[in-house]
């Protein structure tokens, strides 16, 4: 029911929304597909990685190169998202022969090792300047169809439809048997290694999905803005997922998405009567981690659905 | 006499200066019941982290059934028939009853890396489950988060899931511990069960000395990381080491 409502909503903001509005909407589709992947490695593999940003970036940069290479929406965009997979593969294996605090930290370092990457490898990058006249190219897909995004409006049902594609899909993994094993792992890693499942392997395969998500989502960027800049791989964007999945819920697979929307929308209210935006966006993403542990969507679902439903999911 | 099951030789594991385990070779035949017994830190659990493979050796061989396993590691020892519990409460408490023995079954199905499968369509191995929550008498708890349980409760889920895997080894280290006498008696009859029917080994470290004498047809007695003694529980009754060292006038 709300669901429906939610896509009745989607599909219909570019007939009632301005450019802004769907500026903004493709933003927190972004972000959520981001936040999605992230906290399938840690709300649900429990491993906090701080470097998340420089799959997104990978993404970003990835897809920016391919659409200057070839201009074809979805060869930039899928092959931006299968560069950050691969990307996470490599420095995974490195990664997750840690847990905690180590992994947590060979994740920032990984990820400011991309930033500057891409802020000092000038030939390729573009340095400071990053990536400029990056096409929105047309949807080809060779003798179906060859669709032109040349308003904002196709572009945003194009992400809509990839991010719808995205999160069903990443539903389905959290209730397979692949995410129960993730979430065995998080519960506890010694119990798991003795039921018979290599555990090792199993947090690298949580790793290559998150980066898939992380280059997805970055992969859907540079079309929008027509430029890639390394402030897309700095640390702090690495903890755009982290504040959008900690205000919307770990342990609720809705709890990025809401997170994300929560994130852009505080921002874009806060920002109106002060400059002091990230002072409020931090209090309430205070009170919010001390009050109410499971986020945004475990209060609703708790206060309208009865506190049974507490701890069910996942 | 029969090749034992599992075998181990000159096993030596040092912790800083200490020898937590020195020089134990060892050899258990299939279907008996092992304890190993000894005062606390007298190197029981790090022998079974050893011949589990939770630890590596300093130096020693682990063979079982007659391959040499000392380096393996323990997702490969699970597969090739050896479990285990843990002295510290080891299960997954935010999912659910059911879904713990679930993991286990699917690994032992090889069935984990399917990241597009419905849980609810695992009928074959929801079968194995049913099976198990009968046996452990969880029934009516199955779908109860699993860390919301009662203490005893949860030691039988344990005892459930290192039996999910259908070892032919197993080892528990104090499977009894904080229990209370029901449900001591109920862990105690799933063990002798499955030590007729399934001609599981086990192996369990134990100070309910009640526990141990009444269901062990073979006691190992541990003292600073060395066996001090092994042999029938008469034979350890009337030890006079034994009881100068561990079990005084309790026995």
């Amino acid at each position: 029911m709300a669901l429906g409502l939610l896509l009745l909503a989607l599909l219909f903001l570019p007939l009632v929304g301005g450019q802004y509005a769907q500026y903004l909407a493709i933003q927190v589709m972004i972000l959520s597909l981001f936040a999605l992947g992230f906290n399938i490695l840690f709300g649900y593999t429990g491993l906090l990685s701080f470097g998340q940003a420089g799959f997104y970036a990978v993404g970003a940069y990835g897809c920016a190169k391919l659409l200057l290479l070839k201009p074809s929406l979805l060869f930039g965009v899928l092959g931006g998202s299968l560069l950050a997979g691969a990307a996470a593969l490599v420095l995974g294996i490195l990664c997750i022969r840690h847990t905690r605090i180590y992994f947590s930290m060979l994740t920032l370092a990984f990820g400011m090792m991309i930033y500057s990457i891409a802020l000092k490898w000038r030939d390729f990058t573009g340095g400071d300047d990053g990536l400029v006249g990056v096409p929105r190219a047309p949807l080809e897909i060779p003798g179906l169809v060859s669709l032109p995004m040349t308003t904002m409006g196709r572009y945003y049902y194009f992400v809509l439809a990839i991010t719808l594609i995205a999160v069903a899909l990443a539903y389905r993994l959290v209730h397979s048997p692949l995410g129960l094993t993730f979430r065995g792992i998080r519960d506890s890693e010694g119990r798991m290694a003795f039921t018979g499942v290599p555990v090792r392997t199993y947090r690298l395969i949580a790793f290559v999905i998150a980066g898939l998500y992380a280059g997805l989502a970055g992969a859907l960027l540079p079309p929008l803005e027509n430029t890639v800049t390394p402030p897309v791989a700095h640390w702090t964007t690495s903890a755009d997922p982290v504040l959008a999945t900690l205000l919307g819920g770990i342990h609720a697979f809705a709890g990025p998405i809401v997170g994300a929307f929560l994130l852009f929308m505080l921002k874009d209210i806060i920002v109106r009567f002060t400059e002091y935006w990230l002072i409020w966006l931090g209090i309430i993403v205070v009170v919010l981690v001390m009050g109410f542990r499971g986020g945004v969507v475990s209060l609703v679902t708790r206060k309208w659905l009865g506190p049974h439903r507490e701890g069910e999911q996942p | 006499m029969r090749a034992p099951l599992l075998e181990s030789q000159g096993l030596h594991k040092t912790f800083g200066r200490l020898a937590a385990v020195a020089d134990v070779s060892l050899g258990l035949t299939e279907g008996t019941l092992t304890a190993i017994i000894g005062p606390n830190g007298a190197g029981k659990t790090t022998l079974i982290n050893l011949l589990t493979g939770l630890l590596l050796p300093d130096a020693g061989t682990v063979r079982f059934k007659g391959e040499d396993i000392t380096r393996l590691p323990p997702h490969g020892r699970v597969r090739r028939g050896l479990s285990r519990s843990f002295q510290i409460m080891n299960i997954f408490p935010s999912l659910t009853v059911r879904q713990n023995l679930l993991l286990p079954v699917l690994a032992r199905h090889g069935r984990n890396l399917r990241p597009l499968a419905r849980l609810e369509g695992e009928t074959e191995a929801d079968a194995e489950v049913e099976s198990l929550l009968q046996e452990i008498g969880l029934r009516e708890r199955r779908d109860a988060r699993a860390g919301a349980m009662s203490h005893g409760d949860q030691r039988l889920l344990e005892l459930g899931i290192a039996m999910a895997t259908r070892p032919e080894l197993c080892f528990l280290d104090e499977p009894c511990s904080g229990m209370n006498p029901i449900e001591r008696h109920a862990v105690m009859g799933l063990m002798r069960k499955l030590s007729a029917e399934r001609r599981t080994t086990f192996v369990i470290v134990e100070h309910d000395m009640d526990v141990v004498f009444s269901l062990a047809e073979r006691i190992v007695v541990m003292n600073h990381g060395e066996v001090l003694a092994d042999g029938t529980p008469d034979a350890i009754r009337e030890n006079r080491a034994v009881r100068e060292t561990y079990l005084g006038s309790e026995v």
